[in-house]
């Protein structure tokens, strides 16, 4: 047992655990709360992969953006922000048969992947990592068209956030 | 390699020889000895915060035209000591229907996201918790766990002033970190690099020669950033009570005013390491670390000075103001200065180096001049049609007169 | 990974520090509720009406424009960093991506959607 592997074992332990409970919290707020603390879970994990680029964006955008925008949609809308409802339906069985089979489908299937058992590799000394994402955005046969595409996604997402809003008014 | 040119690593194998001697496995040695070293640098901070209070209430009593504390030790040196101890003896209220996990958990956070900055700042070019390569975007990072903090302690203190104080805040904040994410960017593009260790060394040519108006907008975000006048909604004092800060005292007021100082002063260590070059003083970091972290924590504290006293010298802007002031100048103009930036540096770097430098300098200030002159002739048309052409030109000629 | 093992242990004592200080407040300060203590500030009079108030959609709106925003500068960051060894036609890609955001951005405030918090 690795350093490695107990810390990758602690944290996804705490990100399913928050996980659970961003599903099954009563309050709003608390459930969005949870969701921020999975997020940092997920966050950590990407650095376990060797990816510290992807877990500080990881932050800035999930955290800082969107467990924000979360945060003032259910303050915005709710005014009693405690869920009443039960929590579980007549076909909760169904819903957790259905979750093991698929566990088990994608556990056998990645069973036959070599790279299953192993941790991920550190960078060869010297390995530039944003520098070769970098080029990889804006070398023409790379990424660049659906870099630029991405920025037209972006429009599109600012147009109906536009559109959203005027409805409301 | 004697002690005085590379502390941090003599000062480690030596510890590291002691605990090995001591029969510890060499991961657990270097697991303490880190802990030991992050455990020594926070608390030298937390020390040097206690001074920022004292530094805080004597500048801004300067600034009013009185002394400030000077009862407690000499010049009143005493004074932050004994705050520390009355915050620390009184009594821990917790308002009725607050949301006691979330209620204690938010002044955490929020002196936590203070501390961890701490980590990719180096203090000189051999003294640094982590050569982060993503470290600019960590410095944004430690800023959103920040808002979430202010968030969380406006919404558990089941107060309407902290609530609508904190959204106030947060929206502010979130705001003002898009001129700052595009003026980071600057750095990134003149250095080549996100890291930090990496930008300062790149800065044979202080950045702020070469790109003026993208420091003076990362100030002006960095300010908003900080929650500090103009930019203080949540605190405006006189308004909202002190915003998402109602309904805490004691040490848990401590934690978010302390917190507060000490990002203001980290703050004005970034604006250094970006922009004024960091520990690099024309060839002093090589003579001896020492030198470079004092040259640093000099940078640094001038930067805290300036950010005092733009906050003792300014009013407090409204808020739509201020959001307008964000969306509808600072967002565009530092996006245009990004573009700009990139251009030139990409055409001119090849050549002179006078020619180089002359050239963003002066950009920049053309740049500035045009921005401002559309915001002029913005203003005044928007005057002309509320008030009517001769009524914008009659205070002038009344003045005149 | 080493590195970031360094950024852990930062947040660790990160969070220690402020912990501790609030312990030790908590346990040296005396602990006397009493109603009038707790109950919620308002400039020292009774309260009026709930403690929850209609915030305006406003906010909701700067957050969403703020999201769009940062994931673009965070896509530009790699594309920062390689700047240098590029050439103009990368610069040009760049700038071509700013400008499309940039229309986005006057969009959005044509259509009022920047007016008042």
């Amino acid at each position: 047992m690795t350093a490695q592997q107990i810390i990758f074992l602690v944290v996804s332990f705490v990100t399913l655990g928050s996980a659970l409970m961003v599903v099954t919290s009563r309050n709003l707020i608390h459930a969005a709360l949870w969701l921020v603390s999975t997020l940092f879970g997920v966050a950590i994990i990407y650095t376990l992969l060797n990816a510290g680029f992807l877990a500080v964006v990881q932050v800035v955008v999930y955290i800082g953006a969107i467990a924000i925008l979360f945060i003032f949609a259910v303050m915005l809308t709710r005014k009693d922000m405690r869920d009443q409802s039960p929590q579980l339906n007549r076909n909760w069985w169904m819903g957790a048969l259905l979750a093991v089979v698929t566990f088990g489908g994608l556990f056998s299937l990645l069973q036959s992947w070599s790279g299953f058992s192993k941790t991920a590799a550190d960078f060869p000394s010297g390995f530039d990592a944003i520098g070769r994402l970098g080029e990889a955005l804006v070398s023409p046969d790379a990424f660049v068209l659906p870099f630029e595409v991405a920025s037209v996604l972006l429009l599109a997402a600012l147009v109906g956030a536009v559109y959203l809003a005027f409805n409301r008014k | 390699m004697n002690f005085w040119n590379d502390p941090l690593k003599i000062a480690a194998d030596w510890l590291m020889g002691i605990f090995t001697s001591w029969g510890m496995p060499e991961i657990g040695a270097q697991a303490l000895i880190a802990f030991l070293g992050i455990f020594l640098l926070i608390a030298i901070l937390m020390v040097l915060d206690i001074f920022l209070v004292w530094i805080e209430r004597k500048v801004v009593a300067r600034f009013q035209d009185r002394i400030g504390p000077n009862r407690l030790g000499p010049y009143g040196l005493m004074q932050p000591f004994a705050d520390i101890v009355k915050l620390l003896i009184k009594e821990d209220t917790t308002p009725a229907g607050a949301d006691k996990v979330v209620y204690n958990i938010a002044p955490m956070l929020s002196m936590m996201s203070v501390l961890i900055l701490w980590a990719i700042v180096p203090l000189a070019p051999v003294i640094l918790g982590v050569d982060l390569n993503v470290g600019i975007l960590f410095l944004i990072a430690a800023g959103s766990i920040g808002t979430l903090s202010i968030i969380m302690a406006g919404w558990s203190s089941n107060n309407k002033f902290a609530m609508v104080g904190a959204f106030r805040q947060v929206a502010v904040m979130i705001s003002f970190e898009v001129p700052m994410l595009a003026m980071l960017l600057i750095p990134t593009v003149l250095s080549g690099s996100m890291g930090m260790n990496a930008i300062i060394q790149k800065q044979d040519i202080w950045f702020v020669a070469l790109a003026p108006l993208g420091a003076l907008i990362f100030l002006i975000a960095a300010i908003a950033e900080l929650g500090r006048a103009p930019f203080d909604m949540a605190e405006g004092e006189s308004e909202l009570v002190s915003g998402y800060n109602i309904e805490y005292s004691g040490m848990k007021f401590g934690m978010f005013y302390a917190g507060e100082l000490l990002h203001a002063f980290t703050f004005g260590g970034f604006w250094s390491i970006l922009f004024f070059g960091g520990y690099r003083f024309f060839g002093l970091e090589k003579v001896s670390p020492f030198l470079a972290i004092a040259v640093i924590l000099f940078k640094a504290m001038i930067g805290y000075w300036i950010i005092m006293w733009v906050k003792y010298t300014m009013l407090r802007i409204r808020i739509d103001h201020m959001l307008a002031f964000n969306w509808k100048f600072l967002t565009p103009l530092s996006f245009v200065l990004l573009m700009m930036t990139a251009l030139l540096n990409a055409l001119l770097r090849g050549g002179s180096t006078w020619l180089y430098i002359s050239g963003m300098f002066l950009s920049n200030v053309l740049l500035a001049w045009s921005a401002l002159e559309i915001a002029r002739t913005y203003s005044r048309r928007e005057r002309e049609k509320a008030e009517g052409p001769k009524q914008a030109l009659g205070v002038v000629a009344e003045v005149h007169h | 990974m080493n590195e970031w093992l360094y950024v852990g242990l930062f947040f660790i004592v990160g969070l220690l520090i402020p912990v501790g200080a609030i312990g030790v407040a908590a346990i040296l300060g005396p602990k006397k509720p009493n109603s009038i203590k707790q109950s919620t500030y308002e400039c020292g009079i009774e309260t009026v009406g709930d403690s929850w108030v209609q915030f305006k959609a406003q906010y909701y709106i700067f957050a969403l424009v703020f999201l769009v925003f940062d994931v673009e500068t965070v896509f530009l960051f790699p594309w920062a960093v390689k700047l240098a060894g590029l050439g103009v036609f990368a610069v040009m890609e760049g700038i071509v991506f700013i400008l499309i955001l940039i229309a986005g951005l006057v969009y959005t405030w044509r259509k009022g959607m920047l007016e008042w918090a």
